[in-house]
């Protein structure tokens, strides 16, 4: 839908411009932050009216969908992660559903929303929030505070140190700021791969989408659904992944080496 | 593009409020429902298979009255089958016992019928030898002369 007013390389940018307030440090991507909630409060009002009518005879539709989600989480935290279960698995819960849903935004297409918004006086709107870093990072920055605490939780403030000074070369004392380099590297590794795998991801896709709507409207057809049956691949992949391996994260910080 | 303060602090908080809103509004009603229905599923199986067990244990309690009842049955048709050959047994008996009795009764009957008849006709048979006598010898025989004689004629006839 490149206007005529519009060269295509402002068409892009405008595209992947965010709808902001505030300034510097407190820069609110307004976007990002209202379609997480929406997406959010979706997910949330559809597990809790699953969850408060739960029996355990025999369950309506959105129970049956509601516990089969439940129950896939559930059984990947059990074999990813030994320790306590009762706050791993509902994070767990929270990041595959949101996530997929924050990915699900991707399909709708690229500009609906913004067209929609410009109606009303708004002029930037970029609406998956994965494909926002902040949103991503938001998630695995959590994540990282989350392994940390599980960390000391799972093997005390005095293991957490001693594991973080002598693994994984040994007491050595020449060894040990390589052993705290390595860890340090280690740590930070973790949440900045999973956010910007992501992040990664989803932007590539949605950059993808607004070039394929650019071609003239009779050429969007084929590109534009053939990325997009692709993309129903990556959208619950993605989510999958992050879940996966924040479980996975929680499972190492909180077990012994 | 690029990471700003404002958006992260606030994607975090709003993560850890959706987490915490998970944890305590979602998880356990869902969880608790499945383990529920997992334990009722458990029980109804449990219950099924009790029942088969007690089915198969009936067959065998009901084959065993069966049996009994037939073997039962048995012997109380023999025990009557033998009743019945007694009481004919002993109806025969009786019968032939009382067809004897009779018998004897009849023949002591016709004894002393024939006996009877037998004294009836000798002393008939006396009278008219005698009168016949008479006649032949056309005279009056003495009875009382000829009394040995008519005794011994009516012992001999």
């Amino acid at each position: 839908m490149a206007s005529a007013s519009q060269s295509p390389t402002e068409y892009v940018t405008h595209h992947l411009q965010h709808l902001t307030a505030g300034e510097g440090f407190w820069t609110f991507h307004v976007d990002t932050l209202f379609w997480s909630w929406v997406t959010g409060i979706i997910f949330l009002s559809l597990f809790y009216f699953g969850a408060r009518r739960a029996t355990a005879g025999e369950p309506g539709k959105l129970q049956n969908f509601v516990e089969i989600l439940v129950d896939f989480v559930d059984k990947s935290v059990s074999e990813g992660f030994h320790g306590p279960k009762g706050f791993v698995a509902p994070l767990a819960l929270t990041v595959f559903f949101w996530v997929l849903l924050w990915n699900m935004l991707d399909l709708i297409p690229v500009d609906l929303l913004p067209w929609l918004a410009s109606t009303v006086g708004i002029h930037y709107q970029r609406i998956v929030p994965s494909a926002d870093m902040n949103a991503t990072f938001g998630l695995s920055l959590s994540v990282l505070a989350l392994i940390i605490i599980y960390s000391i939780k799972g093997k005390g403030v005095k293991g957490f140190v001693k594991e973080l000074l002598f693994h994984p070369f040994g007491s050595f004392p020449l060894l040990v700021p390589f052993n705290i380099i390595l860890n340090v590297v280690e740590l930070v590794a973790k949440p900045v791969s999973l956010a910007l795998r992501l992040f990664g991801n989803l932007y590539a896709a949605e950059m993808l989408f607004i070039l394929i709507a650019m071609l003239p409207w009779w050429a969007q057809w084929l590109p534009g659904s053939a990325w997009a049956i692709f993309h129903i691949l990556v959208i619950p992949l993605q989510a999958f992944i992050f879940m996966t391996l924040t479980i996975v994260y929680l499972s190492l910080a909180y077990e012994e080496h | 593009m690029g990471l700003n303060g404002g958006t992260l602090l606030g994607q975090i908080i709003t993560f850890l409020v959706f987490v915490w809103f998970t944890k305590k509004f979602v998880w356990p009603p869902v969880i608790q429902a499945m383990d529920e229905r997992r334990q009722k599923i458990a029980d109804g199986l449990a219950a099924a298979e009790r029942g088969r067990r007690e089915l198969e244990q009936a067959d065998v309690q009901v084959g065993e009255v069966m049996k009994e009842a037939r073997k039962q049955a048995a012997s109380i048709v023999d025990q009557a089958s033998k009743r019945g050959s007694e009481i004919v047994e002993e109806a025969k008996a009786n019968a032939r016992t009382e067809g004897e009795r009779l018998v004897a009764a009849a023949q002591a009957e016709i004894e002393r019928e024939v006996a009877h008849a037998r004294e009836a006709l000798r002393s008939e048979v006396a009278g008219i030898a005698v009168a016949g006598a008479g006649r032949i010898l056309k005279r009056e025989i003495n009875a009382a002369a000829h009394a040995e004689l008519m005794d011994e004629l009516t012992a001999q006839i």
